[in-house]
């Protein structure tokens, strides 16, 4: 018998809190996760986190990963490794590869935090080995230690492309150049500043028109772009370079979400087409919630108070922790609150409120 | 290259053991994907497309993206960002959608 | 006024409005911290950091820090817990003729006490020859070195980092 079974599929910063917050409440719960290692994009995030001590802030991700995985394991949830997620049926049955071969189970509640996969640009030459995701880079850097490339340029100047840039610097590469499309850098500026202080040119306002070289990247030529970025001819630029990464934004996996029956919708500001769910993350088919960069993509602080708040309410749902679970809801809501404040994260707050605002106005129809 | 020592994460772990790449024997450490090794040791053609016999090599590093995929230990299409290295194992270059025994578990 | 989004480099007319940097009167009075945070973003551990209570974060988590330079001694202790590592510290009349300026440096190599170092500005471009005064890494720092060196006068306020790479005894 699997009596109040929650289902989380993905074990990233989201669904590990969420099973975390699941399992403290009394549901039994299982944690599925494709990967050989759990903590998603976690583990590579060697930088110290922004945030207030709620958020764990001043802590590295890769720490605040262990703490996530001690808690999770403190807190016996069977946590399956190495098991892809094949797909999901609008009655919370999960069908998962395993050892013994392809199994499915029946949950109670699904809670998909699958997370988001890397956009990428497409130029002359992007084929070519050495163009990469930043996120292939941090992977090779941070996780397994080693350095892909020696002379880096760096596509995109949002927080990704500049935190990336500068653990390539910590990990012994050079960043030749960080090219932004965009007439202004998009990330923080204590980041750029890092960049500046190791002297890293930034190009705003270009683009990487084409990369070559004898089977590899060689050479990287940049371009400048007008206002409307149109490529602005005679403005080319060429740099020796070995590695080129594209740090050009994320879009959620919401594919088990779209097999739940769980009605999407376009969010620009959020990556793209994301389920649409109400302020307890539920998605319009009931027995689902999401958490993370699924629902839209932000940070692994949002995501992880977004995992609490998918983990506390679906047990809540089932009748399980429900005297704490309003107090605990409304801790997590103020934590990502104040996460989604200033002038960088006010967008993102709109876009939720506008999301959860969308999943009534669906619902009334 | 192998990343040694790091200002964060300290030194790292030594290779430990051996997989083929092409027949030739190459380092890797237990545990980490088969594309870490062959990055490491310099490898950054990983396959040929079917097509136009193009390079590719690791892009995503997170298994998404297909195009790390190489013939390892007679099987093509194996996504060697996210299989881990065993002793002595067979990594091969691919070429197009790869020779070998596809019917292999 | 240009915006730091364009460039990545706080210039001195942004600087000298933020209210984490103190004015050069303070400067002249001993060692200070200065925040260079020009952004609001959520983030808040300078505050906690200070022991004195000189660090506020007001209101919410997404105000620039505000220094009040007359409760600060510049003992340093934030320089390593800002994530955007952004925090300096500065003594300037540590000699007739010299400053200190302490930043946090997460590269190696690391410098040693007494190497002759290329000194840089927020650009990463040479300013002077400096000498490391003073190597920190205790635990708590979690491997944010906070580096001091010594610098001719007129640099404190631009002195920020030292250029990577080898360093001379």
């Amino acid at each position: 018998m699997n009596k109040n079974l929650i289902v989380i599929v993905g074990a990233g910063p989201a669904g590990l809190s969420a099973a975390i917050q699941a399992a403290g409440a009394g549901a039994k719960v299982m944690l599925i996760d494709e990967n050989q290692k759990p903590g998603g994009q976690l583990f590579k995030q060697i930088h110290k986190f922004f945030g207030s001590r709620a958020h764990k802030a001043g802590v590295r991700g890769v720490d605040i990963g262990r703490q996530l995985l001690a808690e999770t394991e403190s807190k016996g949830v069977e946590v399956h490794l190495g098991y892809p997620v094949y797909g999901v049926y609008p009655d919370g049955r999960v069908v998962y590869g395993s050892a013994e071969g392809v199994r499915s189970i029946q949950a109670d509640r699904v809670i998909l935090a699958t997370g988001a996969i890397e956009n990428n640009l497409c130029f002359e030459g992007s084929t070519l080995p050495g163009v990469m995701t930043a996120g292939a880079a941090q992977t090779m850097i941070n996780e397994h230690r080693v350095l892909p490339g020696k002379n880096v340029v760096m596509i995109g100047s949002g927080n990704v492309g500049l935190i990336i840039s500068y653990q390539l610097m910590q990990a012994g590469a050079t960043v030749q150049a960080l090219v932004e499309a965009a007439p202004a850098i998009g990330g923080y500026a204590v980041h750029a500043a890092k960049l500046k202080r190791s002297a890293v040119p930034i190009y705003l306002s270009h683009t990487v028109n084409r990369v070559w070289g004898d089977g590899k990247v060689e050479k990287v030529e940049l371009i400048a772009l007008d206002e409307h970025f149109n490529k602005i001819d005679g403005t080319e630029k060429v740099l020796d370079a070995d590695t080129v990464c594209m740090a050009v934004g994320l879009t959620p996996m919401v594919e088990l979400a779209s097999l739940a029956g769980c009605r999407l919708a376009e969010n620009g500001t959020m990556g793209g087409l994301i389920p649409l769910h109400d302020e307890n993350m539920r998605t319009s088919n009931p027995i689902y919630y999401v958490a993370g960069d699924i629902a839209g993509v932000e940070e692994a602080s949002t995501a992880i108070e977004e995992g609490r708040l998918a983990g506390i309410a679906a047990a809540e749902s089932l009748g399980l922790g429900t005297a704490e679970a309003q107090e605990k809801k409304q801790a997590v809501r103020e934590n990502l609150a104040a996460l989604r404040s200033g002038a960088f994260g006010q967008r993102r707050f709109q876009a939720k409120e506008e999301i959860v605002k969308e999943f009534y106005r669906e619902a009334e129809v | 290259m192998r990343v040694e020592n790091h200002p964060i994460l300290g030194e790292s772990r030594q290779p430990d053991t051996y997989i083929y790449f092409d027949g030739k024997k190459i380092p890797a450490v237990t545990g980490e994907p088969v594309a870490a090794a062959l990055v490491a040791a310099g490898v950054r053609t990983f396959r040929y497309t079917a097509k136009k016999n193009q390079p590719r090599s690791l892009f995503c590093g997170i298994g998404r993206c297909n195009d790390c995929k190489m013939v390892v230990d007679g099987v093509p299409n194996v996504r060697t960002c996210v299989t881990p290295v065993r002793e002595g194992m067979d990594v091969r270059t691919q070429h197009g959608l790869g020779e070998g025994d596809v019917t292999h578990e | 006024m240009k915006d730091v989004k364009y460039s990545g480099v706080l210039d001195q007319e942004l600087l000298a409005s933020l209210p984490g940097v103190p004015d050069a009167a303070r400067l002249e009075l001993g060692p200070v911290a200065c925040i260079e945070c020009a952004q609001e973003i959520p983030c808040n551990p300078c505050k906690e950091a200070c022991p004195r209570g000189a660090i506020t974060v007001e209101p919410g988590l997404t105000a620039l820090p505000h220094l009040d330079a007359s409760k600060c001694n510049g003992c340093g202790l934030c320089i390593a817990r800002c994530p955007g590592l952004s925090i300096f510290n500065v003594h300037k009349n540590y000699t007739e003729t010299t400053s200190l300026v302490s930043f946090p440096y997460e590269y190696l190599p690391q410098p040693k006490q007494g190497d002759q170092v290329r000194c840089a500005g927020r650009d990463g471009l040479f300013l002077t020859m400096g000498t490391v005064h003073k190597v920190l890494s205790p635990a708590a720092y979690d491997h944010t070195t906070v580096v001091t060196v010594e610098v001719p006068k007129e640099y404190c306020m631009s002195v920020r980092t030292i250029q990577r790479g080898g360093f001379d005894k």
